[in-house]
């Protein structure tokens, strides 16, 4: 109880954590509440495909139908960018998620028993770790086939081994503590060491590490989808919108702003999403690292 | 003698896992099927008339490893397969496109790393003044700015709002033709190099001015890291002893934080030049691709839109090579900067 007290003193302290905190609630009831928001039109089947108003190349800017206007093919950008946050949320939590739970299991088995098992995982993440991670979520997306699920594949393969390693590290630091020699005395089974001894000592940087994740790995997958790997065309996702702008950045002659709307508008999504992630990770950061407060 | 063992020792590893690289790529390679990665074989067009041919020849219906074997064999002969998207083999594909993206990182890396070092340092030494708020708010923000958006806001201001300003690709048309005509050598490719060996103003100029977005876009993101990871280093320096002792001395402080802290501070920094490394390739492919910037990362981008399975491989696996050797130049240097490394025996 003191510890969450301490928590929300902290956080009080902090004012650029607050603002982190309240755009990802924003962003939270936005995507509960999309079909309030930006309901689908009538006799719009798949609502996570952006509905269409014509299919003319050329975007028009927003007027009171379109409230953002609409972009290139004639999808509705802020129909988009709503229900994108559904999106972002689903990629975002799956692979954090994903990663978390594969990287505790692993991590507590090679930081834990130690030997041959140690040896061997680390090796593995070694190896993973020898790519640079855009890249060779590149390669696996194209390899699996362009889609928003090969997407969440190709970013959980590239991310585990970080959280593998780092679990490790933080399990060997509190393995020899007298307390888990007393649950050994005891005799508590393995299982029961390290669910209820070992890892609620040892799990929050990596809990820190997954909030901070959470922005980036929606960043590299609006990237992927920018490059044109991930969501099949007109799903609502925020990269594959402004890859649509491309075409448009530089408007007509005499008026070269003309299309602004079609890349700052859901850049502007991606952009706020992300930094509300950092903003809070920066924050917990902060409070669970005394070293670092103290100054 | 001590380094040389621990040289020697660090070059032993690289064996694993430069083979764990290969396997691993290997791996993804399975997923194609066996007529996609016969491309892998191929050495010119003609070849995939007879492409069931080449599946007998190289096993690809046959058990993994002897698979695996066919393709080690290859890649040591220099072949890695055809790149469709731009009609040449893997190999040569590569060597046309090394020299616009080694461009790129020649001005990005320095920018990147000075930059970082320096706005750290100072915002250390300020803390919690100005300079201490502006660039933390500025690095959280450059750290979560999508690279892409970046550059295409980057293009709507300063090619379409200032016409023409600074213009995406790597050469106007014109200077392109210059360029490519007998009246230029091609001395090293990197066209600025060039201009200045060749003594042609008119080049040198277009060919910075097509620079600029590009490396701007590069450095925005990666030097928030450097930032942070300096300034955290830099207070933790500042803080030690030999600091409270060099100001008692009556040093004035100029020396005690640019000579005392700082040199100190630079040892994490370097530690993680490897992650700059891989950021820079991420951030290439990305860059090159809104920039229409023709080098190893747009080919890359090509290759992944048409599924072009050898290339897209092939790029994966040479980063990889590259940033397994960058690793290794950083923890030589590492242990050459921190002795203690040496003796500790351990390296992360």
């Amino acid at each position: 109880m003191t510890g969450m007290r301490f928590l929300l003193y902290q956080l009080r302290k902090n004012p650029l954590s607050i603002i982190g905190i309240a755009i990802i609630l924003t962003f939270i009831i936005i995507a509960i509440f999309a079909p309030i928001i930006a309901p689908p039109p009538e006799g719009h089947t798949d609502p996570y495909m952006i509905p269409r108003d014509g299919y003319s190349p050329i975007p028009k800017p927003p007027n009171a139908e379109h409230l953002f206007g609409t972009t290139e093919g004639q999808y509705d950008i802020f129909y988009g960018v709503i229900w994108g946050t559904r999106s972002a949320f689903r990629v975002g939590l799956i692979v954090i998620g994903v990663v978390l739970a594969t990287g505790i299991v692993l991590g507590s088995i090679a930081g834990y028993f130690g030997g041959i098992a140690d040896e061997i995982i680390m090796r593995v993440t070694d190896i993973f770790m020898a790519f640079p991670a855009l890249i060779l979520a590149m390669a696996i997306t194209v390899a699996l086939g362009p889609s928003l699920n090969s997407v969440i594949i190709a970013l959980i393969t590239v991310s585990w081994p970080s959280y593998a390693r780092l679990i490790r590290g933080d399990i060997l630091a509190v393995r020899e503590e007298n307390y888990v020699e007393a649950a050994r005395g005891v005799g508590s089974s393995h299982l029961r060491i390290i669910t209820r001894h070992i890892l609620p000592n040892a799990i929050y940087p990596t809990l820190v590490m997954a909030s901070l994740d959470i922005g980036a790995v929606v960043l590299s997958a609006a990237a992927l989808s920018f490059l044109g790997l991930g969501a099949p065309e007109g799903y609502v996702d925020w990269g594959q919108m402004i890859s649509f702008s491309r075409n448009w950045i530089v408007g007509p002659p005499g008026n070269p702003l003309a299309y602004w709307y079609t890349v700052t508008i859901p850049g502007l999504f991606i952009l706020l999403f992300v930094l509300g992630w950092n903003l809070m990770g920066d924050a917990f950061r902060d409070i669970l690292d005394p070293r670092l407060s103290r100054k | 003698m001590e380094l040389r063992a621990y040289i020697i020792r660090r070059l032993l590893l690289l064996i694993p896992v430069l083979f764990g690289v290969t396997l691993l790529i290997f791996g993804v390679l399975q997923l194609f099927s066996p007529v996609e990665r016969a491309a892998l074989y191929v050495t010119s067009p003609k070849q995939f008339a007879n492409i069931a041919e080449i599946i007998e020849k190289y096993g690809l219906n046959q058990p993994v490893w002897v698979q695996y074997g066919h393709w080690m064999n290859q890649i040591f002969h220099g072949n890695l397969g055809w790149s469709k998207v731009v009609s040449q083999p893997v190999t040569s594909a590569i060597i046309n496109f090394l020299p616009a993206t080694l461009e790129l990182a020649i001005f990005a890396t320095p920018l990147i790393i000075f930059g970082g070092i320096f706005l750290g340092s100072k915002a250390a030494a300020h803390k919690d003044k100005a300079v201490d708020h502006a660039t933390r708010v500025g690095a959280i923000v450059g750290w979560s700015l999508p690279t892409f958006w970046l550059g295409l806001m980057l293009l709507m201001v300063f090619y379409g709002f200032f016409s023409g300003l600074f213009p995406p690709e790597r050469l106007s048309t014109e200077m392109n033709v210059l360029v490519h005509s007998a009246a230029f050598t091609q001395y090293t490719s990197l066209h600025f190099l060039d201009a200045i060996l060749n003594g042609n103003g008119q080049v040198l100029l277009d060919s910075l001015r097509h620079l600029v977005l590009p490396v701007i876009t590069l450095t925005v993101v990666q030097i928030a890291f450097i930032m942070r990871l300096m300034r955290s280093s830099m207070l933790e320096a500042l803080g030690k002893g030999y600091i409270l002792t060099a100001r008692a001395k009556g040093l004035d402080e100029n020396t005690v934080v640019n000579k005392h802290a700082r040199r100190n501070a630079l040892i994490p920094v370097l530690t993680i030049s490897g992650y700059i490394f891989a950021g820079l390739v991420n951030g290439v492919v990305i860059t090159e691709t809104i920039f229409n910037y023709k080098g190893l990362g747009w080919w890359a981008w090509q290759s992944a839109v048409y599924l072009d399975a050898p290339s897209i491989l092939a790029f994966a696996l040479f980063n990889g090579v590259l940033f397994v050797f960058t690793n290794l130049v950083v923890d030589l240097l590492y242990a050459r900067i921190d002795p203690r490394v040496r003796l500790g025996g351990k390296v992360t």
